[in-house]
């Protein structure tokens, strides 16, 4: 990808791309549009081996006997899946790499506060990221993503160090740029930029970054607990030695319930940005959407026991955590209603982001209304821990989060790169990802509630057909992956010139050439109107940016 | 091809969380049904004519806000009660259920029944009776789960958790592990028989050689020498345990709690947790580490009995003959 980046042909304008060359001018930049390629490089290695594992759980539940592969092995590709698409896909994806890109552009700022703090966090991420993969090398994890004591701490024979050493590390990358984030959005707006004016893209990235600064530090603190109990049998969560394995679950789901949102916020931010664009209309209910983005970091927080309804909790305090997780489904429900109503009385376009943002739209309700099955005490006692939970969560995972990443990689390439990718292999490609996600986790709501438990390596074969259409949408969801990442990587040669703002879009990002100048604007912008103005009459306004 | 929706539906509860789950489908249905009908409708309707349109700004509106945010929490309170319902019924056993003692171990289930039987992987039930399960577990987390009674609940090591059900049709359905617990956790699978209650009266009599639960934990408690302190027929070192269970125990540091199955297990591997009030702490050994998930069980159902019934150790079942129909 690089060496084509450093084609000089890819515009005679000085841009962040031919400003310098060589590896070095990448590996010690400043520039939070070069970080985040590089970000965008390293989670898209991160995802096609998460992808491979994922396919090899396919493969092997193609059949009820567990004959692929042995259990231990099987164990394991479900962890590395687990571990390396949430820590080290799910939670950086859009924040780091569009947020990195687009968050300081969109309020007309030139970088990130801290420039090289933020260089610093995808140091850190790839030193993670190595610690990971090298726990995957090693002879791989099987504890599960989620690292349930007593297992994780005391019984089981893998590298559980390592990989939770990797996700502890990889967490400060997230506090770093929840903190870079935080800071540039309250002191490096332009001028006319008021709270009231962000892009709904910031405040989304804004609320995540609360959620990443503080909860992050406690499933570290969780994680540095289950290996110093492995490493020296300090009893903190083995009963055996006097410690208590449910309370890993509270602290480990205090961080990783809210880290659910850290995943989909973000992704509703560029769902705002994408709807208002290609229905050529202002956000209806701005401070609604807004305000709900707030709402959901904060009442994520308060919610995390809905995990744990049957672990012998206290039956109030289950009845308190499935009230609060009811309330926190209103403000997604808002986020939904005001999309749809955006549409209304608009000019949509079917181009590749809206098609993702329609389906995000779409499979993003499927997998909010199932979150209520869930939190439903007396349904959610015979679906927990099912497949009908691993349904709802790649719903909201993959049909919500990474529809919103496609949807938005395809809404800003053109930024990014200054070329068009194929538009027709792109619509193409996200009708596959559609159908084929619907095909491999609808099924997985029916074997759920039948009442296959996950993480299981051999099943009942009553569950066989449901299974295997799984695997069946699996292999067309897996085509829907590489296409894209194909026509992109073409793109970057043969894709025709963007032009400033092919979707004649608003925000001061597409005000800027692209792709955008080192320093994003060559005149620092001035802001005198609401975000989305679209039909307002603003073309003064352009007009003296380009001016 | 058969192709089901719904497990079968074999206890008291499984019908009623079916209809709230069908409650929840339908809602589900007509809430992204709605959606996607609107976002069609609008693609479709208006869908961009020409390149350079530039449609009217609409802001928003304030009582769709409102509508739009008390309407599904409104729905979504009803899925909160009705749940509710469910999870209160779930958690609190009728008081004339049954007892059956369930202990999870890589990557087995260990069943004991009160008459003495003891089974590997297979639960045997009466129809129409409530039974109450205790769950222990003898290493990591595990989670007992019955599709067909829509009920689970996590094995969770170092303490006791119970459950219960009231099995309404006769038949074998599916035991699955549901909570991760290493290698052969898919292989930690079971059946649950639901017989008549005759059959299953002819079942319990033919399994069981060792005597009852009780007689089990009567001997463990000679054997581990429990009774020179603990000495049932006059005052001892020790407190004299007849009687104790059920009853409020009152301890040095002047608190109080009721003796349920958990105290005596506190009891009997951390002496020292509670010391009872006129009695010294360090006198007990503790049994950590030295006893089954599975002896402890019938320690505790030892020590049950000595409240119940007069003598010492003596609540036997129908007489147990010796049999091969004991699995282990």
């Amino acid at each position: 990808m690089s060496t084509a980046l450093q084609t000089p042909e890819v515009a005679e304008t000085p841009n962040y791309l031919n400003s310098e060359y060589g590896w070095k001018s990448w590996l010690f930049t400043k520039d939070h549009k070069r970080i985040a390629v590089l970000y965008i490089i390293s989670i898209t290695v991160m995802f096609f081996i998460g992808g491979i594992f994922a396919s090899l759980i396919r493969v092997e539940l193609l059949t009820p006997q567990g004959d692929l592969v042995n259990s231990d092995t099987y164990n394991k590709f479900f962890t590395m899946h687990g571990i390396v698409m949430v820590f080290f896909f799910l939670i950086p994806s859009i924040p780091a790499t569009l947020g990195n890109f687009f968050l300081p552009m969109q309020i007309g700022a030139k970088d990130l506060a801290f420039p090289r703090i933020n260089l610093l966090s995808w140091y850190i991420y790839i030193a993670g990221a190595a610690f990971a993969l090298s726990a995957i090398v090693l002879g791989g994890v099987d504890t599960g993503w989620t690292f349930y004591t007593p297992f994780s701490s005391t019984y089981s024979n893998t590298f559980v160090i390592t990989a939770a050493v990797g996700v502890f590390i990889a967490g400060f990358s997230s506090i770093l740029t929840g903190l870079n984030f935080i800071v540039t959005v309250h002191k490096m707006r332009a001028p006319g930029m008021t709270w009231g004016r962000l892009p709904l893209f910031v405040w989304a990235n804004y609320a995540t970054s609360l959620i990443q600064v503080l909860g992050t530090p406690v499933v570290a603190i969780t994680l540095a607990l289950v290996g110093l109990e492995r490493a020296f049998h300090i009893g903190i969560f083995d009963p055996a030695i006097g410690g208590d394995p449910i309370l890993f679950q509270h602290m480990f789901w205090f961080y990783s319930h809210p880290a659910v949102y850290i995943m989909i916020l973000p992704g509703m931010g560029v769902i705002s940005e994408i709807v208002t664009c290609f229905s050529r209309k202002g956000i209806f209910g701005y401070p609604f959407i807004a305000g709900s983005s707030l709402g959901i970091a904060i009442i994520g927080f308060l919610v995390w026991g809905h995990h744990m309804f049957v672990t012998g909790m206290s039956m109030y305090a289950s009845l308190y955590f499935s009230l609060l997780t009811m309330l926190v489904a209103v403000p997604s429900a808002i986020k939904v209603f005001n999309w749809t109503a955006t549409m209304f009385r608009g000019s949509i376009s079917f181009d590749t982001p809206m098609l993702y943002a329609f389906g995000f739209i779409g499979l993003f309700t499927i997998g909010g209304l199932t979150g209520l099955f869930l939190a439903t005490l007396g349904v959610d006692v015979h679906v927990t821990d099912t497949y009908f939970v691993v349904a709802h969560f790649h719903y909201v995972m993959v049909g919500g989060m990474v529809l919103a990443y496609l949807g938005g990689m395809h809404f800003w390439w053109p930024k990014i790169t200054g070329k068009l990718y194929p538009e027709g292999w792109a619509r193409f490609a996200a009708l596959l990802v559609f159908a084929g996600f619907n095909l491999t986790f609808f099924p997985q709501f029916i074997t759920g509630y039948l009442g296959q438990p996950r993480r299981y390596h051999a099943y009942a074969p009553e569950f066989q057909v449901l299974n295997v259409m799984s695997t069946a949408g699996a292999s067309v969801l897996g085509l829907g992956y590489v296409i894209p990442l194909i026509y992109f990587l073409w793109s970057l040669k043969y894709g025709k010139p963007a032009g400033n703002n092919p979707w004649k879009a608003k925000g001061l990002e597409w005000e800027t050439s692209s792709p955008p100048p080192t320093f994003n604007f060559d005149t620092p912008p001035i802001v005198t109107e609401e975000a989305y103005a679209y039909g307002s009459d603003s073309a003064h306004q352009e007009d003296s940016h380009h001016g | 091809m058969n192709f089901p929706l719904f497990p079968e539906a074999a206890s008291s509860m499984a019908r009623q969380v079916d209809y709230l789950y069908a409650y929840l489908t339908v809602v589900t249905v007509v809430m992204t049904g709605l959606i996607f009908a609107v976002v069609f409708f609008f693609a479709i309707k208006y869908r961009r004519k020409h390149d350079d349109e530039v449609p009217k700004p609409i802001h928003g509106s304030l009582v769709l806000e409102i509508t739009w945010s008390i309407i599904p929490f409104i729905v979504m309170l009803s899925f909160f009660w009705w749940g509710a319902q469910i999870f209160f019924a779930n958690a609190t056993p009728p008081s004339n259920a049954m007892d059956i003692y369930v202990v999870g171990k890589q990557w087995m289930w260990k069943i004991q029944y009160p008459g003495g039987q003891r089974e590997i992987n297979e639960l045997h039930v009466p129809v129409n009776r409530p039974v109450k399960i205790t769950l222990a577990s003898e290493d990591v987390i595990h989670s007992f789960f019955i599709p067909a009674f829509r009920i689970k609940h996590d094995v969770v090591p170092g303490r006791y958790d119970t459950m219960w059900f009231t099995a309404t049709k006769p038949g074998r359905y599916h035991i699955f592990c549901a909570e991760y617990c290493g290698t052969e956790h898919s292989g930690m699978i079971g059946w649950v028989t639901v017989m008549p209650e005759n059959d299953y009266e002819n079942w319990l009599a033919s399994g069981g050689n060792e005597g009852t639960m009780a007689d089990q934990g009567g001997r463990l408690f000679e054997q581990l020498g429990c009774s020179t302190c603990h000495e049932l027929d006059r005052q001892g070192r020790c407190p004299n345990l007849r009687g104790v269970y059920g009853s409020r125990v009152q301890f040095t540091d002047g608190s109080t709690r009721d003796a349920d199955d958990a105290y005596i297990r506190e009891s009997i591997l951390n002496p020292n947790a509670r010391v009872v009030q006129g009695y010294k702490a360090d006198v007990m050994p503790t049994y950590q580490g030295q006893l089954s998930e599975e002896q402890l069980l019938q320690l505790v159902v030892y020590i049950k009995s000595l409240a119940i019934t007069g003598a010492p150790g003596v609540p036997t079942a129908a007489a147990p003959a010796a049999s091969a129909g004991s699995r282990q």
